[in-house]
């Protein structure tokens, strides 16, 4: 067998490239840090290719079942002999399949930046922290330990804090950029807890131990309940409410709207391709812990994923600003992945669910990416967000319209696209295990063909606006992502993805199943035929349907008014409700009693200073009449 | 001359030094090298003491030297180091190295500000040194007093409460110690009317009887804790920090907390389990209370010394409930967090007294996008911020991580909640450190006249960075320090967990 030495080289030359942009960047010329960081991911795509094809192609077969191979593991921490904190790579299916994602997304982000951040007074500043993001990135899905994970749990939020704080000046900017690390910090306390619970019960941090499926860290934590559910189900949960806040998942999806105050090509690759379904990637790498020991903690899994997705594509519905458009998107599909988890089981075809997770989040950093890069372009042409003043943009764009209407047609299903295959496997997933689930999905389907197709039209076909100079097609370094993009997004559908990324490491045959699949085609054609209606021409139609919605419209249009109920709860419970009090009791209460002692101290000490006058007579006198006091007192005592 | 009586040795010459010299000029020069000597000195500690424990020592102090000084009384000078107070020795070293470079454009009585400031440092080293409790109480005594004249004289704003506040409470703190260990003196003699001792190490192998030690465990917990910010005895930290000059909020946050932190430890905890055991609940919760009201606190100042203050109360009160939990991962993680908080709270203030002197407001209301102005000093606080907020590969995650899994090792139910209260704390801290970078730092620039100050000049260059890559060195490489540490912590865990 193979051992993979050489992909030591991605993570280390990555975090080279970020100190060395970070640290020299101001130094020398920006082009050069941008064409520093893009060589740097260029190597690491290479390696992630090789390492894939070599991998899937045997080198990681063992009879049949795809092996967990870790070439790199070295103590980081120790805290005993068994709870340690390694630092390592682990190669398995799932984040062989995670670095080619993220290096090609990666890859496509940087040569588009080369172009699109062209003139940024922060141009070096960028590139290092999108080297440091990728680092991050990779470290997370190669994490051999749990501990590992949450290290680079942390870092990778931390650098998309400072990516999307990346225009620094734009008031607007930087309290997204709070809110996100804020949002997610919350979450990932859940996350901690759930590792510390998670590791007390299994005595390991270990993800080999404790993702074996014949070991005995399945069985451990079991046997406690708490509040009728086992210690195990609760410490999944906890870590699936870490998940839930880097994947956006209701309620704590509230941060990636705002996320798109980064800059564009950040929103593909953080907060649409990869970084985001961190989380779903998390939920799979401890598949084992959540279909064999704590099924509860899956169902929930599933129906939150089923929740938030149908809850964001009735937002996107509304939306008018491109880029949240586009988020409520991203949250919709990584509901739909948390879904699919939630309808598998483990092993053989019934981890169908599964493998239709991992397939649409590689199918979806895809097309999503590409859409945001389309986005992107729109918006480097006409120096605007907001859809209602785009329009006619085909004539002038024809690279980006083709290039979105084929992430377009993949995000909708519609086949031959890759977005088709996917969702298939999905529907069919939840159709066997949990017919209401199957319902949702079906909505689903047919609200993302609407909402994604009420985008395309409204911006690519309608009545051309006024633009005050003509929008133009974007330069070569930003077109040829988008055409990589959309070449992938034909043919990433076309992979057998059951034979190489499954629950168990055992491959299975799958074939379409035309009884879902027609319906579902059926559905997204009705979606799209719909979008063509209202929004392909210009009319007063989206006006009229909008007065006739009256409030049910604008409660959707303000995302439910869940952001005015973190608001309330920030500013008023703890800012006000906590944070204040606390701070006056520190000063009035606590301090002035501290005061108080020091007060009557001084105040005592200065009655008492006059006692000692040194006159005779005064103290004569106080003599005499404590004598007389004390016989008195003890007279009174004798006469009792 | 042997290397931990150096250590006193070259600071009293330095300030000798500083008293014969004539010039601004020389009297800086005299402070600075001194205590770059100094500095190389712990480091050269650092280096004795690993070659020692490579050739197999395994006593639990090394270089112990004694002299006896008062024989009738039993008092000795003796002093002796482990991997604790080597760690804390060199977290000493470099916080006055950067102090006395952050000082460098003291120009009002300069000669008797480097005076105090080292004659502080010297109480600081001869405590972390003293194997003694005699001794160690009088180089207590001795960091705490150059304070009130480094505060009352050199401060800003309202200097003589804010010194007069923080001496009063030290001192108040010192008569709880100095009865605390005389208690522990009396109860020493192993028989009726035998020598009685105030060593450490012959204290250590006693069996003081639980009535005793019920008395004086939170005399001594108390007393120490109320250097190490313990609510709610904190209240002069605030007023304390916000009045003093940069050097001496960076000595007194980095360094003077930490030794309430360590006396905790290696008095309270260690010569007294039973009582520690048996009380340690109360002062978990008020250790747990510190925690999470230190950060609720900190979010809504407006003062940038406060809400480092406050923020200390709450890393500070970390540290307290680390040792608390008497697991060897925690405490262990309780040393790691007083040399990462003593790191990057010097830090913090040295960058606060940096912008302080540019912007000549420490309102945070009145700042903004400084990032753009001063980017330097901009990112040197941002980089102290996420170490505050627990980044991993900055040192703050290292300790905390160590503090919680530690923790969270006692199965039930007082210790879990105490510990999900405080873990709470990162979400906290990540509010007001965000906050505070925010309105600092990012935005537009708010005062026009923010556009004409200049970024770092040299001296202020190396002091960020020197204490910036200590902290990422900590934190990158985190097992170094913990080994370091952790068999050191051998003696006071078993004999807390022999008492189970």
């Amino acid at each position: 067998m193979e051992n993979f030495g050489y992909t030591v080289i991605v993570p280390f030359l990555l975090f080279i490239s970020f100190l060395l942009i970070g640290l020299a960047g101001g130094k020398f010329k920006p082009a050069l840090s941008g064409i520093a960081g893009t060589f740097s991911v260029l190597v690491c795509t290479v390696v992630s290719y090789i390492t894939a094809f070599s991998y899937f192609s045997g080198a990681g077969l063992v009879n049949d079942v795809y092996q967990k191979i870790i070439p790199y593991n070295t103590e980081w921490m120790r805290f005993t002999d068994k709870l340690v904190i390694n630092m390592g790579i682990l190669l398995d299916p799932i984040s062989v399949m995670m670095l080619v994602v993220i290096s090609t997304v990666s890859l496509m982000v940087h040569i588009y930046s080369l172009g699109y951040m062209k003139g940024d007074s922060g141009y070096s500043r960028y590139f290092s922290f999108l080297s440091l993001f990728t680092f991050s990135m990779i470290g997370l899905v190669i994490s051999t330990n749990i501990f590992q994970t949450y290290v680079f749990w942390e870092l990778v939020g931390v650098s998309s804090y400072l990516l999307i704080g990346h225009y620094y000046q734009k008031p607007s900017a930087v309290s997204a950029s709070k809110k996100a690390f804020v949002v997610t910090r919350f979450a990932d306390l859940g996350f901690l807890l759930g590792i510390l619970i998670l590791s007390n019960i299994t005595g390991t941090f270990d993800y080999s131990i404790l993702t074996d499926p014949n070991g005995s860290a399945l069985t451990q934590g079991s046997a406690i309940s708490f509040m009728g559910l086992s210690v195990m189900t609760w410490a999944l949960i906890l870590v699936f409410m870490g998940c839930a806040g880097k994947s956006a998942m209701f309620p704590l999806h509230i941060w990636l709207p705002d996320a798109m105050e980064g800059p564009t090509p950040v929103s593909a690759l953080i907060h649409a391709a990869t970084m985001v379904v961190a989380g779903v990637f998390l939920v799979a790498r401890l598949f084992p812990l959540y279909a064999l020991s704590a099924p509860a903690a899956l169902h929930l899994v599933g129906y939150v994923g089923a929740f938030t997705s149908l809850f964001a594509a009735i937002i996107a519905c509304t939306q008018t600003d491109i880029k949240r458009i586009l988020a409520f998107s991203t949250i919709s599909q990584i509901g739909l992945m948390m879904l699919a988890l939630g309808v598998s089981d483990f092993g053989g075809e019934k981890g169908l669910g599964y493998m239709a997770s991992m397939f649409h989040l590689f199918n979806h950093a895809m097309f999503k990416a590409l859409l945001f890069l389309c986005a992107g372009s729109v918006i480097h042409a006409v120096h605007s967000n907001e859809m209602n003043g785009m329009g006619g943009l085909r004539k002038f764009m024809p690279v980006t319209h083709i290039t979105f209407l084929v992430a377009c047609l993949a995000i909708a299903g519609i086949p031959p696209f890759s977005g088709f295959f996917s969702k298939d496997e999905i529907l069919v997933a939840a159709y066997e295990k949990d017919f209401l689930l199957f319902i949702v999905s079906m909505i689903i389907a047919g609200l993302t063909a609407f909402y994604m197709f009420r985008l395309y039209f409204s911006v690519f076909w309608n009545k051309a606006s006024d633009y005050k100079t003509a929008p133009h097609e974007s330069p070569l370094n930003m077109a040829v992502p988008l055409m990589f993009l959309a070449f992938a997004s034909l043919i990433t559908g076309f992979i057998p993805f059951s034979k190489f990324v499954t629950a168990d490491g055992k491959g299975f045959e799958t074939h379409i199943h035309w009884g879902i699949a027609l319906p579902a085609v059926g559905i997204a054609l009705a979606g799209i035929f719909t979008a063509m209606v209202i929004y392909k021409k210009e009319s007063d139609l989206p006006q009229r349907i909008k007065a006739s919605l009256g409030s049910l419209y604008s409660l959707v249009y303000k995302k439910f008014y869940i952001d005015e109920i973190y608001i309330f709860i920030t500013k008023k419970i703890i800012f006000n409700g906590i944070s204040t009090p606390v701070a006056w009791f520190d000063r009035k209460v606590v301090d002035n009693t501290m005061n108080g002692i020091a007060a009557v101290t001084n105040f005592v000490s200065v009655k008492i200073k006059s006692f000692q006058s040194g006159q005779l007579q005064q103290y004569a006198y106080v003599m005499v009449s404590g004598m007389i006091i004390i016989i008195l007192f003890v007279l009174y005592l004798w006469n009792k | 001359m042997d290397i931990l009586t150096l250590l006193l040795i070259v600071p009293v010459l330095t300030v000798i030094a500083i008293i014969i010299s004539r010039t601004q000029n020389q009297i800086r020069m005299s402070a600075a090298v001194g205590m770059g000597i100094q500095l190389i000195q712990t480091v050269n500690l650092i280096f004795a003491y690993l070659a020692e424990r490579r050739n197999g020592n395994i006593d639990d102090m090394l270089f112990v030297k004694s002299w006896m000084w008062f024989k009738s009384f039993n008092i000795q000078f003796s002093i002796g180091v482990d991997g604790i107070s080597v760690a804390l020795i060199a977290l000493t070293g470099i916080v006055i190295f950067t102090g006395v470079l952050t000082s460098w454009k003291v120009d009002n009585l300069s000669k008797e500000f480097f005076i105090s400031l080292i004659v502080l440092t010297t109480g600081v080293f001869g405590f972390f040194i003293s194997l003694d409790l005699f001794t160690m109480f009088l180089f207590f005594e001795l960091a705490v007093i150059p304070m009130y004249l480094l505060i009352g004289v050199w401060g800003s704003g309202p200097k003589e409460y804010a010194a007069m506040k923080l001496t009063l409470m030290l001192m108040g703190a010192s008569a709880l110690l100095l009865l605390g260990i005389l208690g522990l003196y009396v109860n020493s003699s192993a028989a009726p009317g035998g020598l009685m001792t105030f060593n450490i190490i012959e204290l250590s192998k006693l069996n003081i009887p639980i009535e005793v030690q019920r008395i004086f465990f939170p005399m001594l917990f108390i007393g120490f804790g109320v250097l190490g910010a313990l609510f709610p005895f904190h209240t002069w930290s605030p007023d304390g920090h916000s009045s003093a000059p940069t050097a001496v909020s960076m000595l007194h946050a980095g360094v003077l907390m930490k030794m309430g932190g360590y006396g905790c430890l290696r008095v309270a905890m260690f010569l007294m389990p039973d009582a520690a055991n048996e009380m340690g609940w109360i002062f978990i919760v008020l250790t747990s209370i510190s925690v999470v009201y230190g950060a609720f606190g900190a979010i809504v100042q407006k003062d940038l010394k406060y809400i480092n203050a406050y923020s200390s109360v709450s890393h500070c009160g970390l540290v307290l409930f680390a040792i608390l939990m008497s697991d060897k991962i925690s405490t262990n993680g309780a040393v790691l967090q007083m040399i990462s908080h003593g790191l990057m709270t010097a830090l913090f203030f040295a960058l606060i007294g940096m912008i302080y002197e540019r912007t000549h407001t420490r309102d945070i209301r009145f700042m903004g996008g400084l990032m753009k102005v001063i980017p330097f000093l901009a990112v040197g606080y941002m980089i102290a911020g996420l170490a505050s907020l627990g980044l991993p590969g900055l040192s703050g995650f290292v300790a905390e991580m160590n503090i919680f899994v530690g923790a969270f090792q006692h199965a039930d139910t007082f210790h879990r909640i105490a510990t999900v209260v405080v873990c709470s704390s990162i979400v906290i801290t990540a509010v007001y450190i965000l906050r505070v970078v925010a309105t600092l730092l990012l935005g537009p620039v708010k005062n026009n006249d923010f556009n004409l100050i200049k970024d770092a000049i040299w001296f202020e260059r190396a002091t960020v960075v020197i204490l910036i890559i200590a902290i990422a060195g900590i934190g990158m490489a985190p097992m170094w320090l913990s080994d370091f540490i952790s068999n050191s912590l051998n003696p006071i865990i078993n004999k807390l967990s022999m008492i189970k």
